[in-house]
């Protein structure tokens, strides 16, 4: 009998690859498990392996071929003595793709930096380049540890690996073993062994693979990084950046889906980084590299290939503590964080074909707390919705409501509403998962509510 | 023999010199076996057609681990792992239909749906996990071992960890306690040789995993983890001395994983061949069957018919997994507390 061979979905968030070469021939005997071809997918090259044996009896998509969607027949496997002329190419089951997530907000939908706020990329003039905000994240890191040797990357397969979501791409290459370092699987030791190092004068960066592992390393985070300096009367900071995907990712369950944002706002003693786009993750985090102090740097996995326009400079840095009003307008306020930006801006293009002007602003950092910026818009649109993945209860927007309440309680024409993650642990059933999210519908929902519309 | 840690000499492989068991016994391993590597090629086909999200981490190459241990194991023995934990959900006697209907992510699987790959249960084949936290079983099993003693029921967990997980903290702090309270528990280390990208040698000071224990007076053995009548063998013992009162035991499976870490590992780190060299000399399944025909238990015809069956099996599990409909929305606000 005949099987077909499809192109296969190689990573959680792959819907095309490119199929980079045949490692069979058409007339070649396949066992399971051989190597048949080698496919490219946005992070990696990946072999495709043979499930069934047989003879390679037709290849559909040759080598080289680009942008073959998921599910694509790509070669026919029959058992020996059956004719190759005979096989019939079908047309492939319509399976739904294992990453039913949301397409991201498009880059295209962020507005010209010009309406940002009173920040140092203003005056920015210089030249830009469209790049991935793992590139960026990358960049941040090899521009600051070239300028500074005290600098080091320590995780899990940030070296030889390359990072287990790529964003150390070539460092340790550049910078060699003694500054690019794999670490074991010991997230408390290796985090409580940077801390040591910083207080020993060097400057680390602690890339936690995603942060659902840092609860593993939360006591030294907390009890030593965040809290040394003021218990040592300011004699030892803790010069440390503790960085990795924070959030949702696509299709992995409670344990490895969650928003750890408002945990570490919590904290005195600690900088709380959350950026959106390229630009963010560039500038904040050679902020982050420089600043004296310990800084929870809270990336996302989602975005990590998402496109935007980078200013180039190295000296182009993006202060700590002030948030970027991505669009403005006068009706309302939107307010979120890391991938919710992309959320917000989508609801707001909505709201704005439905006759209603969303300002929207991208916090940034989380702690401190762009107070001003937040009070100035609230002030002028009288309403105000938070957006963000993190549970309801004691979430950023929750903050954000008593901010509001502090400094801008005159000023409100509707209650406080807060879009978030329901209230339950991520479920795995992708109609689960969807709906436990924030998502455009519901923000647009919110919006209209405090407009009384 | 099984070489004792506390003489700490090479960390040789072990195998049992004249494997014993009844031709009956060796039919069930071979299936048992090939019904996990043919549950686990089809998961990887579904998760290819994207059916199955997120992480999906296969257990080919392992199977005479998880299937030698619950040979020796007995009625009301507990399991724990990590997220490798398919092939654990099979040989604990889950219905393959069920799990691949929770990797589906529909309201027949065992999680209703809402655990996925990583995170399954049953409390009915005492199967308490699928963890994603690496290492977090260990300490978990632990606890499920003081159950059993603090019950008095004869139990013994066994709670799987593999190489990379060993260097967690959490392990060794287990490894005190469990000495200390005399807990009856098998701490069985599935040595892959790789957690993710790296190797044992680039993560571990002391390579001779199953010898950690030896700080805290537990026993500890190497054994050929690809070889299901060793294991058996090993674990047959250990379970006896965690039974018997005398504490922990620790057994070192030496084994080898097959696929990538999860779907969407590249691996570099690693040459095709000595995946080649591995799944060529020292396959488990195929030496189980080596086993059946030297011992004249089977003739080809008789394998062959297991191998249709499997094949059923799974083909069955697969197109329920497929047909099963999704949870009902209902569900997200569903299992968060038991009513008080
Ligand atoms: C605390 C923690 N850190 C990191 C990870 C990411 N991670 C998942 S599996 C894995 C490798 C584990 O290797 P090993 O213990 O040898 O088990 P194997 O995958 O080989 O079965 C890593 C680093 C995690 N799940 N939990
Ligand atoms: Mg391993």
């Amino acid at each position: 009998m005949a099987n077909q061979v499809l192109m296969p979905a190689l990573s959680p968030t792959m819907t095309e690859g490119t199929l980079a070469k045949w490692l069979v021939s058409e007339g070649d005997a396949v066992q399971s498990g051989d190597v048949i071809a080698e496919i490219e997918t946005d992070k990696a090259t990946m072999e495709l392996e043979a499930v069934d044996e047989g003879i390679l009896g037709k290849i559909i998509v040759a080598e080289g071929s680009e942008g073959i969607a998921v599910n694509t027949p790509i070669a026919v496997i029959i058992e020996e003595g059956e004719d190759a002329s005979a096989i019939e190419v079908s047309a492939p089951e319509p399976v739904a793709p294992a990453t039913a997530v949301a397409e991201p907000a498009p880059a295209a939908a962020q507005p010209e930096a010009q309406i940002a706020a009173p920040i140092s990329e203003e005056a920015y003039t210089g030249s830009t380049t469209s790049m991935t905000v793992r590139e960026a994240l990358r960049d941040a890191m090899a521009e600051e540890m070239r300028t500074d040797d005290t600098i080091f990357l320590m995780g899990e397969e940030v070296a030889e690996y390359q990072g287990a979501y790529k964003i150390s791409q070539g460092l340790l290459e550049e910078f060699g073993e003694k500054r690019v370092i794999d670490t074991p699987i010991t997230e408390h030791g290796f985090t409580g062994l940077s801390v040591g190092a910083a207080f020993g004068g060097l400057r680390p960066i602690v890339e936690f693979m995603t942060f659902n592992f840092a609860m593993q390393a939360m006591d030294q985070l907390i009890n030593s990084a965040a809290k040394t300096l003021y218990m040592s009367g300011g004699q030892m900071g803790c010069p440390a950046v503790f960085r990795g995907a924070n959030g949702a990712a696509a299709g992995v369950a409670a344990q490895h889906s969650q928003c750890y944002a408002s945990w570490y706002a919590h904290v005195p003693g600690l900088k709380v980084i959350s950026p959106y786009s390229g630009e963010d993750a560039k500038g904040l985090l050679k902020s982050a590299i420089r600043d004296p102090n310990p800084v929870i740097f809270l990336e996302n996995e989602i975005l990590y290939g998402q496109s935007f326009d980078v200013p180039d400079a190295d000296d182009f840095t993006i202060p700590i503590g002030k948030s970027k009003i991505e669009r403005s307008g006068t009706d309302v306020t939107l307010i979120a964080y890391s991938i919710m930006v992309g959320v917000a801006l989508e609801a707001a293009e909505t709201l704005a074909s439905e006759g209603i002007s969303a300002e929207v602003i991208n916090l940034r950092t989380l702690r401190p707390l762009d107070i001003d910026t937040i009070v100035t818009s609230i002030k002028k649109t009288n309403r105000v919705v938070s957006v963000e993945e993190g549970w309801p209860v004691a979430n950023i927007g929750s903050e954000i409501a008593a901010i509001t309440m502090e400094h801008a309680f005159d000023y409100l024409d509707a209650p406080v509403s807060r879009v978030c993650g329901e209230d339950v642990p991520m479920p795995y059933a992708r109609n689960l998962e969807a709906a436990a999210l924030p998502n455009t519908e519901k923000v647009v929902t919110a919006a209209k509510a405090v407009c009384y519309r | 023999m099984a070489k004792e840690s506390t003489k700490r000499k090479a960390s040789k492989k072990t195998t049992s010199e004249n494997p014993t068991a009844s031709p009956e016994e060796l039919l069930q391993h071979y299936n048992d076996m090939l019904l996990i590597r043919r549950f686990e090629e089809k998961a990887g086909q579904l998760y290819g057609m994207g059916l199955i999200a997120g992480f999906c981490h296969l257990y080919i190459g392992q199977e005479a681990v998880v299937v030698g241990m619950q040979a020796a194991a007995k009625e009301g023995d507990s399991v724990v792992t990590s997220y490798r934990d398919h092939g654990h959900m099979l040989a604990t006697g889950m219905e393959a239909k069920g799990v691949m209907a929770e990797l589906t992510g529909r309201r027949t699987g065992y999680s209703k749906g809402k655990g996925g790959s990583m995170h399954m249960f049953s409390r009915e084949k005492n199967f308490f996990g699928g963890h994603g936290i690496v290492g977090a079983q260990v300490p978990i099993g632990t606890g499920l071992a003081f159950a059993h003693k603090y019950k008095e029921d004869g139990g013994v967990c066994m709670a799987y960890f593999g190489d990379g997980a060993s260097n967690q903290g959490q392990v060794f702090e287990s490894f005190n306690m469990a000495a200390l309270w005399k807990l009856p528990v098998v701490y069985v280390i599935e040595n892959n040789r790789y957690g993710m990208g790296t190797s044992v040698k680039r993560a571990s000071s002391n390579e001779e995993l199953f010898s950690r224990g030896g700080a805290f007076g537990i026993p500890g053995v190497s054994v050929d983890g690809m070889d299901v009548l060793a294991v058996k063998e090993a674990g047959a013992k250990a379970l006896e001395h965690a039974r018997s009162g005398k504490g922990p035991y620790i057994l070192g499976m030496q084994t080898y994983r097959y696929r990538g870490h999860s779907m969407s590992d590249p691996a570099k780190y690693r040459s095709r061949e000595e995946v080649s060299k591995v799944r060529s000399e020292r396959d488990p399944v195929d030496r189980v069957r080596q086993y059946i025909l030297d011992a004249n238990a089977a003739d080809e015809d008789a394998l062959k018919k297991i191998d249709a069956d499997v094949k059923a099996v799974v083909s069955e599990a697969a197109e329920y997994a497929q047909q099963s409909p999704e949870p009902d929305l209902s569900e997200l606000y569903t299992d968060i507390l038991v009513e008080a």
